[in-house]
């Protein structure tokens, strides 16, 4: 369902929904009246944006990693040319440009924006709160090792950090390692294990407790 | 047409400690910090330009540059992170000759 809109369109009927809200989302709707008024976009162009948005979530992002993991050419394809291989999937990140990286037994990735929160948003949806601080953005580039353990992820004593941050035009995902004893798990249960932080490298993908290789 | 880059992977270069612009995309935790070239990305609008009001034109070159972490930071405590990638424009670096080839 598209979002209402807030209209601004006379400044001296301001409706009880503009006055309750933030200073900044008072900006937020005023640069968007002013977008529509000077015809640089049409409303339906900018619910239809909105809407594009709400309906992205990681879901999208798990489906190109567990496909990576049952198919090796595609994993190859993948981190050699990310958006064509995503197109494979009839996931359409165009314009984005996407680098994914894969982790390996030696070295494990992690992503930030340090500037401001550049997230590949057409895989993953909408950054999480953490992602924008600027705790997490300072913090990550200078002790990663301590921001993941925070995050309750350990890893080996011998293994590398890379972090990547997104300062310009291309946008990241990590390809996180396949757990063991998943051999017999179909494409879409190991999605599951894929979650939107194992994507971004602050985790690594867990087996559900309980669960059974047996 | 755009200028060929003027790096290749594998070279060494140097972050420039360019005079502070209204908007730039080059953090400054580099400036100033040696790397090595990763990857060319391509030719993209100019974003210190755009952030002005302007086109943002004439295309400036993307690169991927690698820096080891030990030598980002200056503090008495440890950089954790073994490597950091980071994305810088080709205007803001410079090549790195202090490891003349004999």
């Amino acid at each position: 369902m598209p979002k209402p809109r807030i209209a601004l369109t006379n400044l001296h009927d301001l409706s009880a929904d503009f006055l309750s809200l933030t200073p900044v989302q008072k900006i937020g709707v005023a640069i968007q009246e002013l977008l529509i008024e000077k015809g640089i976009i049409a409303p339906d162009e900018l619910s239809q944006s909105i809407n594009l948005i709400d309906t992205i979530t990681p879901a999208q992002g798990s489906r190109v990693v567990a496909r990576a993991w049952v198919d090796a050419s595609f994993k190859e394809r993948l981190l050699t040319d990310a958006v064509a291989a995503c197109l494979e999937l009839q996931i359409d990140i165009r314009p984005i440009h996407l680098i994914v990286i894969g982790n390996t037994s030696k070295i494990h990735n992690v992503i930030v924006c340090t500037l401001c929160s550049c997230y590949p948003r057409m895989l993953l949806g909408l950054p999480p709160d953490w992602y924008k601080s600027s705790a997490y953005r300072a913090r990550v580039i200078h002790e990663p090792r301590t921001v993941l353990r925070e995050f309750g992820t350990h890893l080996k004593e011998h293994a590398q950090i890379t972090v990547h941050d997104s300062t310009a035009d291309m946008r990241y995902m990590v390809l996180p390692i396949r757990p063991d004893n998943t051999d017999n798990m179909k494409e879409d249960e190991l999605a599951e294990l894929v979650t939107r932080d194992c994507m971004i490298g602050v985790k690594i993908p867990q087996l559900p407790s309980g669960f059974s290789t047996a | 047409m755009n200028a060929r880059p003027k790096f290749n992977k594998g070279d060494r270069v140097i972050v420039r400690m360019l005079s502070p612009q209204p908007h730039t995309r080059t953090p400054a935790y580099l400036h100033g910090k040696p790397g090595v070239i990763e990857r060319f990305c391509g030719a993209f609008e100019n974003p210190e330009e755009r952030a002005i009001g302007r086109s943002g034109f004439p295309l400036t070159l993307l690169y991927r540059v690698r820096f080891f972490g030990s030598i980002l930071f200056s503090t008495n405590k440890t950089c954790e992170a073994d490597i950091v990638e980071v994305e810088i424009y080709e205007h803001w670096l410079q090549r790195d000759n202090s490891h003349a080839k004999t």
